[in-house]
């Protein structure tokens, strides 16, 4: 075995470890344990990347030294190890983003814990991931909903008290029915790691027993997961979750949290349950119209919000729904399609939620339009970035959120009677997007009369700058270099089989 | 009809899920929604604990010398409910916590009450 081949293990263990010795640290030596900490994941993960798509295959490894149907595994293909590159590089840049605003908006006592939560997040995160057994997948959707939460409240005021509380409650009902579905899959395959649990799967269906529990299963865990990462009906407590905590928080939670539970959601479609008797079962046209339904509500509910912090969460519900669009469409273009949303809404709503708070400092801590006018003019980098941001969502090319769109678009050519409804409903979301986000874009350049404006002493953050830039770059480079990515996505998908 | 009796104790187990599932989501009162989500969780190892046993078969603990395997019952729904306990544990611990948090800060423990109270604030 290559020594590469630890690397993933390595990724969780360094995570988890670095939350327990910053227990008892203070903040500043939290700070540093977590930047080193992310570093040190992705350059391990890229390692991995490269090693495993040079060899081309996926593989397991064992969690102690009992083999396939007892141990515990973790399994890593080129899509895992792609993921834990995006994931940690979108961990780095949102904190480094908002540094300065954690510093200032988090007590001293709580800094340490809010570094805490994060490395947690970062395990838990990386776990979901490459985890090949689904009671573990279990146990770190739960950690990863209790740091979620800690980083929702760490400001400690109350509305965000409240929006903690809204979140907890969906994702608990969400793990709870998650939690039932597994138990009801376990009841009927004998299995809890994913392999063999296909293989007992594929023998039931083959003999075609046990035909209702198996679609009770895929209901529970579809829909348990779908609530946990916002999928339309049940997006409630998104913008309450995103729109109060610290910016970093927000990014992280937008572009990380809920897509650690998309994908794990995609990962039981393939390796557990099979993706045919999740079309067979009609799943996909389910998720299919509640994403249709999600991607228009929720550009429709961010036109009417005069928050503009409030407005964006809003449009990641919309963006939520591509995804599982992109999954409803039941075919593999779709699966590729909905897997590059997820990292390249990760890159627009991590630069867009860091930029709205360099937009609010020079207005005087208020986040409505009215107080926005005229604040691009004031902190320019902010500016141009939410303007860059805005672009991509609403698919301009040469930026991410284009290559996103074409993906879909073309992916839904192959997919039936589909093909109509995914593209009107596209075109019918990019005009709501442009509506709101060049109207929030417009607001942010005009220019106001000289009463109306104060000269702002902007604290110039280095770091901050440094990574807004740094997100502004990954979004054009993704955009103009998107074939590595798809290619990597599509062999990633491959290896699932 | 027979399934039904046989079951029974995972129709008990889901009932008992729902009860718990919609305490949580619509009791206005915060402590009566922990509450809910305990009965929720709880339903959850009764389906397992339920699910794991079987009639007339023992603990996988060998005393009297006999190795085959059809007399014992598999160990890990126990372990699995074991675990599931653990989370469930320190996720109500959060809730409670969140609860003193809200309570300190808007004095009641009615979430319609809190969320009015909120309005009233940004107003």
């Amino acid at each position: 075995m290559a020594f590469v081949q630890n690397f993933p293990f390595f990724c969780i263990i360094l995570s988890m470890f670095s939350a327990i010795i910053s227990f008892v640290m203070n903040g500043r030596i939290a700070k540093y344990i977590h930047v080193a900490m992310v570093t040190a994941v992705l350059i391990l993960s890229l390692a991995t990347l490269s090693f495993v798509a040079g060899t081309g295959e996926s593989y397991t490894f064992m969690m102690g030294h009992f083999p396939a149907p007892w141990g515990n595994e973790i399994r890593i293909g080129e899509l895992e190890a792609l993921m834990a590159v995006f994931f940690s590089l979108i961990m780095m840049l949102s904190v480094f983003g908002g540094m300065a605003h954690i510093d200032r908006e988090v007590q001293d006592s709580k800094k340490n814990l809010f570094y805490i939560l994060l490395d947690l997040l970062m395990a838990s995160l990386l776990a979901l991931i490459y985890t090949n057994d689904l009671f573990t997948a279990y146990v770190f959707i739960e950690i990863n909903t209790i740091a979620a939460c800690g980083l929702i409240m760490i400001k400690k005021q109350g509305r965000t008290y409240v929006s903690a509380l809204r979140y907890m409650i969906m994702s608990l009902v969400g793990s709870g029915l998650f939690l039932i579905g597994l138990t009801l899959l376990y009841s009927i395959t004998g299995h809890l790691l994913m392999s063999p649990a296909k293989e007992a799967l594929d023998q039931i269906i083959a003999v075609h027993s046990y035909q209702v529990p198996l679609m009770v299963i895929i209901i529970l865990v579809t829909v348990g997961l779908g609530i946990k990462s916002g999928l339309y009906p049940f997006h409630t407590w998104i913008p309450d979750a995103y729109g109060y905590t610290t910016p970093s928080a927000s990014a992280i939670l937008s572009s990380l949290v809920s897509k650690g539970y998309i994908f794990l959601l995609i990962k039981i479609f393939y390796r557990v349950l099979g993706f045919d008797s999740i079309i067979s079962s009609h799943m996909v046209n389910i998720l299919f119209a509640f994403g249709v339904i999600g991607m228009i509500m929720g550009s429709v509910a961010a036109i009417k919000e005069r928050n503009i912090r409030r407005m964006t969460a809003y449009s990641s519900v919309a963006q939520i729904g591509y995804i599982y669009m992109g999954l409803g469409l039941g075919t593999t273009a779709g699966v590729v399609a909905a897997v590059f949303h997820i990292i390249s809404h990760g890159v627009m709503k991590s630069l867009l939620f860091l930029s709205i708070s360099g937009l609010t400092e020079v207005s005087d801590g208020r986040s409505d339009y009215l107080s926005l006018r005229g604040a691009g003019l004031r902190n320019r980098i902010a500016g141009a970035a939410f303007t860059v941001g805005s672009l991509s969502m609403i698919g301009m090319p040469l930026l991410t959120g284009f290559i996103s769109k074409y993906l879909f678009a073309s992916a839904a050519t192959t997919a039936g009677n589909k093909m109509i409804t995914a593209w009107v409903v596209l075109a019918i979301s990019t005009v709501l997007n442009t509506m709101y986000f060049m109207r929030t874009v417009l607001t942010l350049y005009r220019p106001v009369s000289a009463e109306v404006h104060k000269e702002y002493t902007l604290e110039k953050s280095k770091i901050e700058r440094a990574a807004i830039i740094g997100l502004i770059l990954l979004n054009i480079g993704l955009g103009v270099a998107s074939q590595p990515v798809i290619k990597a996505i599509e062999a990633g998908l491959a290896m699932f089989g | 009809m027979g399934s039904f009796a046989t079951n029974y104790e995972e129709i008990a187990a889901v009932l008992l899920f729902v009860i718990g599932m919609s305490n949580l989501v619509f009791q206005p009162n915060l402590l009566k929604k922990i509450i809910g989500l305990d009965i929720m969780d709880a339903a959850v190892y009764l389906f397992l604990a339920a699910k794991g046993y079987i009639e007339g078969r023992t603990a996988p603990i060998v005393v009297d010398g006999i190795l085959d395997a059809s007399h014992y019952i598999n160990p890990v729904p126990a372990g699995l409910v074991l675990t599931g306990i653990v989370v469930s544990v320190s996720v109500s611990a959060l809730m409670m916590a969140l609860t003193v948090c809200l309570y300190r800060e808007y004095h009641t423990l009615n979430i319609d009450e809190i969320m009015m109270k909120l309005r009233k604030e940004e107003d």
